[in-house]
């Protein structure tokens, strides 16, 4: 390591393929995006930089602050819930045996081996009105109604089964979220729970500590590195998609994702949609920015 | 006779098809600086482990001041451990550390922050209540780690090789400082080493262990010139071993044969010992160019091979006519000492059967 270090030039062709890639295929498209941002539409393919705010203007527009604002909240909610779900996960697998370790990591990543579109249209077989949720609670009321009906109880199930309505909403949204970005949280926190030395957690249970207290006071302050990424890596995605709205939400549950993938497309304005695209973008910054401040400052203290 | 404040009843340890440690019984007494001494590998750990209820005994018992402690969860034993990585908790300031035992209990307010002042100035970190432990020395991590054990009061503290991250005038240092803190605090303290100078100087008595079994439980005096076994005589310090023919046995003592020594009679290290062999520490031989034999001394011809010198005593390496080596220490006791023999140079060497002990090699 220490002599790549020293010849520079060596270092240079081994990150060359990787700046290169960024340069072509993101920073200067995100470049063109940014100066669109400042654009008028001049036609209806022809754009005029005019460096004009008004699109930003625009797009802070209330109707659009309040989908910005329903994006976060759904975000936040998702993120959160993904945390509750994958402690437990990332902790059990950490603590799993040498042999199931591996089966158990490679179940998390098994999602990723399927094309996302496709995982979550089968969300959608999974919640609608006849999917697979409804079907399994059917069986289990007509097994309820049939065991209460010697007591003549059968009515207290209602007259008949009546699906649920799981998919179209924002429920389903927060769902479809949570489902596909699991492993974002997942792999982070185990990451950061592998590193945890055993005997913290010994040390604190001999000082008379409970299991509990063990856990909110030593692991997951110790985790905070690998919980911080993993929301990071849930909610900025989660803040930005309008595959899963689009396909589970209901005309209530656009996000802005949507509407910026609206701009781009079916409404052809992109200048708008640019300039609702950077907004997102420097909130993202920000949050960085913030993980980094913190980063640091864990790392000056200890 | 008080109860012992810990026994360990026929304890047995066995991990897949190994015992770590096998059918060990020790009684430690309230007070007492008890070391487990032995090789890497050997158990010491698996069994300071089991004391604070990280690992449960496959066969045998635990008490602990007399209760029961076999199947104990470590938070509700009275009992603290120093880990040899010190587990100091890197997010917490030495004073959290300090004051974290305390507060799982509830104590609070003035009481604690008093036992805390107290707790810190004992091993003296007054200064350093601020300090997150990244910014500590090894040797100050290590003295958090021992104040925030100390603070809960135990009846036993344990520490596991709690010097062998230092170096080796800190150790030093840190030794004669742990020796004071437990006559200072008056607790029971079972630490776990592999260095058998710490073992001597620090622990009242000591139980050496090899291969998950415990070979003899002594004071240091009675370890180092009494052994039972050639393993600790050569585990503990160094020892000249002669294999040798025992012709009878006699109560204490041992008829034996050997090519240099003739047939002699030595003392014997247990009445168990049958066979085995002859050990004499190097100090006890004594160097001689010229000088009559002391009463009673064998006197060898011997070849000087090698010298190591050490400063205060030099170990002369030399090998008798038959081929057997043997080592002598020589303290380097004035500095007008014409100093060691020079490698190559004709020398007796002179025994004293009294300084001879014939051990078991089980
Ligand atoms: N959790 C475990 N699983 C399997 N084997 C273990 C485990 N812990 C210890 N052992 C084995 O038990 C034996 C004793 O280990 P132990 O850690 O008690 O040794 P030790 O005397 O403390 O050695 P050292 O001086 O190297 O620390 C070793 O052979 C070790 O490999
Ligand atoms: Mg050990």
């Amino acid at each position: 390591m220490q002599s790549w270090r020293e010849s520079p030039g060596v270092v240079v062709v081994l990150l060359a393929p990787a700046v290169l890639w960024l340069l072509l295929f993101f920073l200067i498209p995100l470049g063109f995006i940014w100066v669109i941002s400042f654009g008028e539409r001049a036609g209806p393919v022809a754009i005029d930089i005019t460096w004009t705010l008004a699109n930003y203007r625009d797009a802070i527009d209330p109707l659009y602050l309040g989908l910005f604002t329903r994006s976060l909240r759904i975000a936040a909610i998702s993120t959160v819930i993904a945390l509750v779900i994958a402690f437990p996960v990332a902790f059990a697998i950490t603590f799993a045996s040498p042999r199931l370790k591996p089966i158990l990591l490679l179940l998390v990543i098994l999602p990723f081996f399927t094309n996302m579109l496709i995982r979550t249209y089968a969300m959608i077989a999974v919640l609608r009105r006849n999917g697979y949720v409804n079907f399994s609670l059917e069986q289990l009321w007509e097994a309820g109604a049939f065991a209460l009906q010697p007591f003549g109880l059968a009515g207290m199930l209602g007259e008949r089964f009546v699906p649920l309505d799981l998919l179209y909403n924002n429920t389903a949204v927060v769902f479809g979220i949570v489902y596909v970005y699991l492993p974002f949280m997942v792999l982070p926190l185990y990451a950061s729970l592998e590193r945890l030395d055993r005997s913290l957690l010994e040390a604190s249970l001999d000082l008379g500590a409970s299991q509990f207290r063990t856990f909110f006071f030593v692991t997951v302050p110790l985790a905070v590195p690998g919980i911080v990424s993993g929301i990071m890596l849930v909610f900025i995605p989660a803040m930005g998609t309008f595959l899963i709205s689009d396909l589970l939400g209901g005309p209530s549950s656009q996000l802005i994702g949507n509407v910026i993938e609206r701009q781009f497309k079916a409404a052809n304005n992109w200048p708008l949609g640019a300039a609702m695209s950077f907004l997102l973008l420097y909130l993202t910054f920000v949050l960085l920015v913030l993980r980094a401040w913190f980063e640091k400052r864990d790392r000056g203290r200890g | 006779m008080r109860p012992p404040i810990v026994s360990i009843d026929g304890v047995t340890k066995r991990f897949g098809e190994t015992a770590a440690v096998d059918q060990v019984s020790i009684d430690i007494q309230a007070n007492e600086f008890f070391a487990l001494l032995g090789p890497s590998g050997c158990g010491k750990t698996t069994l300071l482990r089991m004391l604070a209820g990280f690992e449960t005994p496959n066969e045998g018992r635990i008490l602990i001041d007399g209760d029961d402690m076999t199947r104990v969860p470590p938070n509700r034993r009275p009992v603290n451990m120093v880990f040899q990585s010190y587990a100091v908790f890197p997010h917490m300031t030495v004073e959290a550390n300090v004051a974290y035992g305390l507060k799982v209990e509830g104590i609070g307010g003035a009481e604690l922050r008093r036992r805390v002042d107290e707790a810190l100035a004992m091993v003296r970190l007054e200064n350093f209540r601020a300090r997150k432990p990244d910014q500590l020395s090894g040797g100050q991590r290590q003295r958090v780690a021992l104040a925030r054990a100390l603070i809960k009061r135990p009846k036993v503290l344990l520490l596991d090789e709690p010097l062998s991250a230092l170096d080796k005038k800190l150790r030093e240092q840190m030794q004669l400082e742990l020796v004071r803190l437990q006559h200072e605090v008056g607790i029971t303290f079972v630490m776990v080493t592999h260095d058998q100078e710490e073992a001597l100087s620090m622990a009242n008595r000591i139980a050496v262990m090899d291969h998950g079994r415990v070979l003899q439980i002594a004071d240091p005096r009675t370890l180092y010139e009494h052994p039972t076994h050639r393993f600790v005589a050569e585990f503990i310090g160094t020892v000249n071993s002669l294999d040798v023919e025992v012709r009878s046995v006699d109560g204490p003592h041992a008829r034996i044969r050997h090519p240099l020594l003739g047939e002699i009679t030595v003392e014997r290290a247990a009445p168990d010992v049958e066979r085995g062999v002859v050990v004499a520490r190097p100090e006890k031989l004594r160097l001689d160019f010229s000088a009559p034999p002391v009463d009673g001394e064998i006197l060898l011809d011997a070849v000087v091979e090698q010298i190591a010198y050490y400063g205060d005593l030099s170990f002369v390496f030399v090998r008798c006519p038959d081929g057997t080596a043997l080592q002598i220490s020589r303290y380097n006791v004035n500095r007008q000492d014409k100093g060691d023999p020079a490698a190559g140079s004709l020398c007796r060497v002179g025994i004293h059967p009294d300084d001879l002990l014939l051990v078991g090699t089980g």
